[in-house]
């Protein structure tokens, strides 16, 4: 931004050097221009748009949606997930990546790999393997119908392939931490007498409880909101295994417009919540998170 | 680690001394539990502690890098130990508040209890270390490399001040360090380790009098090595003769280890050694020269009285007052003491 004026005799008076980093004017504006008008086409429009769609028809239609049962059924069923899905990736993320970021042991890098392997392989793949496992004609199937469960098409179907694709939020996001503050702390707890519980309740857990509600949120977010895989193992059963994404659908491909965007608005509603709490714990707690959630 | 035996006596200040890799903090994480020993047991008064869990050895352990609890205030870093005891055995809170104060007062932190690691300097970061680590009443307490992180003024502050904390508490007390001068200043003891062996365990005049090994003697202080020969009772050193008692010492090659303290400058065609005058500079007390000795690579500094003028570039004989020999064994490494001079 500063200007060096170098004067000099005769016709070159006042030649100005710019920063080679500083481009013209016309190519920031025009770039910042582009950004701008990438986001408001592919996000924010469509955003606006369930929250326009959804009210279209007055604040009566948009809650007279939550009246029918099929639309409470589904919500119920979407937080009864949540609430088994993320408590149990919370205590597999937390178990993951403790005994990766301390201990070395044989495998560590392929028990790595697998960890993100949810997010490298398509939702409905998972969806379909859980089909093939669990499923009528699958692995376990005709064992688990002669004794009384049901798996797929119902509800443990859907939390297991909710479970399976929310996995790596919470180890992602502690691993690099736990790896970063090292057992040095929980190894003076042990030395002062502390045992190995009150170690990780006094010492590790406050020192990655930031980082580790920053997966956490991350993890209810797509565990609420996944719609592939769900989509695989739920059989669409009104009522019954729809979700809320799997419920839109339906209302959807029904031409119930209102109804449809009314329950996208809660979906909506939850991102722009995580969204702004997740801001503020990068904003807040950016020292308490790893350096990767640092960046997102 | 290999072989390592070592008996620690109780209110003695041991140091373990060695290079990086040596195995020092190893040693010492076995001690206080950490690490457990593959082979091998250790002992606390004379009860076999191998076995038992780190919770239960109540050893003080100051970490290399303080390892303060960084989401806790500096007074409940120093009663963490006794917070988180059982109830059974847990002190009240009062009794509690009372040993903040008192330990605060005994690492001269009075009035920062309050305040976080973050806000401490790291001379202070270390004495809060301390105080927790005295807090739960250790049968020993263990430093890793205690001054490791702290600038060369506070280390020195922080020595005299660790040896007084010593002589107050009377705690047996072993600290791993890799520097000789920490070691040979503040411990009654030194155990000098390499590639997990224990070269010599000793007082410090020990070490500088009676090195036992080529390792201690060039790691504990400066030392000039010069590859020389036995035969026949005789040791040459580049065709001239050292006088070196060489009484039961098996012939071949060997090694000459001496202090540069111990060469001096002598009369004419007395000298053990020749050498070549590099560099003269006058000091206080007399001139000191650089000298470089004929069949040895490096130059060595002698500080010689005024009066033994010697010349730029001219030749000096140079006698030996004290030197250790030690001989070849059958793989060529250099072990067994010889008596020297």
């Amino acid at each position: 931004m500063s200007e060096i004026a170098i004067t000099s005799s005769g016709r070159d008076r006042g030649v100005k050097f710019r920063p080679v980093t500083h481009d013209s004017a016309f190519a920031r504006y025009a770039l910042i221009a582009t950004a701008v008008l990438f986001l408001a086409i592919f996000l924010l429009a469509p955003l606006a748009i369930v929250f326009v769609e959804a009210f279209s028809k007055g604040i009566g239609p948009f809650l007279a949606a939550f009246d029918d049962p099929d639309a409470r059924a589904a919500i119920r069923l979407t937080l009864l997930v949540a609430a088994i899905a993320v408590p149990a990736n919370l205590v597999f993320g937390l178990a993951a990546s403790w005994s990766i970021a301390k201990f070395s042991f044989p495998g560590k890098s392929v028990l790595i790999t697998l960890i993100d392997l949810p997010f490298s392989v398509s939702p409905v793949v998972a969806g379909l393997v859980y089909v093939l496992v669990f499923g009528g004609q699958g692995l376990f199937g005709p064992w688990l119908a002669a004794h009384g469960v049901q798996i797929i098409f119902a509800v443990p179907g859907i939390v297991l392939a909710t479970i399976f694709v929310t996995f790596p939020f919470v180890a992602r996001e502690l691993i690099p931490l736990m790896e970063e503050q090292g057992k040095i702390e929980e190894e003076a707890a042990l030395t002062l007498g502390a045992s190995g519980f009150k170690t990780f309740l006094t010492v590790t857990l406050p020192n990655i409880k930031w980082g580790l509600l920053y997966g956490v949120l991350l993890c209810n977010a797509r565990a609420m909101g996944e719609f592939g895989a769900v989509s695989v193992v739920s059989g669409h059963i009104r009522g019954l295994t729809n979700t809320i994404p799997l419920q839109v659908e339906i209302l959807y491909n029904e031409y119930n417009n209102v109804a449809a965007f009314a329950l996208a608005v809660l979906l909506a509603g939850l991102a722009l919540v995580t969204l702004g709490l997740k801001t503020f714990l990068e904003w807040r707690h950016a020292d308490a998170l790893s350096g990767r959630a640092r960046r997102h | 680690m290999r072989d390592v035996s070592l008996d620690i006596q109780p209110g003695e200040l041991v140091a373990l001394l060695g290079p990086s890799g040596s195995g020092k903090t190893t040693l010492l994480r076995v001690i206080a539990g950490l690490n457990s020993p593959d082979r091998g047991r250790v002992l606390f008064d004379g009860e076999n502690a191998t076995n038992l869990p780190v919770q239960d050895r109540h050893v003080g352990m100051v970490f290399q890098n303080y390892a303060l609890f960084k989401h806790m205030t500096v007074a409940d870093n120093i009663v963490y130990g006794l917070r988180v005891r059982p109830r059974r055995t847990r002190p009240s809170r009062a009794a509690i508040k009372a040993r903040v104060t008192e330990l605060l007062q005994f690492v001269q932190l009075d009035g920062l209890g309050g305040r976080y690691p973050s806000q401490l300097s790291g001379g202070q970061r270390q004495r809060v270390a301390l105080a927790r680590a005295l807090a739960i009443e250790p049968r020993v307490l263990l430093l890793d490399e205690p001054f490791g992180a702290l600038d060369a003024r506070v280390r020195k502050d922080l020595r005299r001040w660790l040896r007084d904390i010593h002589k107050q508490t009377g705690l047996t007390t072993v600290f791993v360090t890799h520097d000789q001068d920490e070691a040979m200043e503040l411990a009654d003891r030194v155990v000098v380790l390499n590639e997990g062996r224990i070269e010599q365990i000793g007082t410090p005049e020990e070490l500088y009098d009676r090195p036992a090994s080529p390792f201690v003697i060039s790691f504990v202080g400066e030392a000039v090595a010069l590859p020389v020969t036995i035969a026949d009772g005789h040791v040459t050193f580049g065709g001239r003769e050292l006088h070196i008692d060489t009484h039961g010492l098996r012939s071949g090659p060997a090694r000459v280890f001496f202090r540069p303290a111990d060469i001096a400058v002598t009369a004419e065609g007395s000298g053990d050694l020749e050498g070549r005058v590099e560099s003269l500079r006058r000091t206080p007390a007399g001139v000191r020269a650089t000298i470089a000795i004929d069949g040895y690579d490096q130059t060595l500094e002698i500080d010689s009285p005024l009066d033994r003028s010697a010349s730029l570039g001219g030749r000096v004989p140079l006698s030996l007052a004290k030197a250790r020999i030690f001989p070849a064994d059958e793989n060529g490494d250099y072990v067994d003491a010889g008596d020297g001079i």
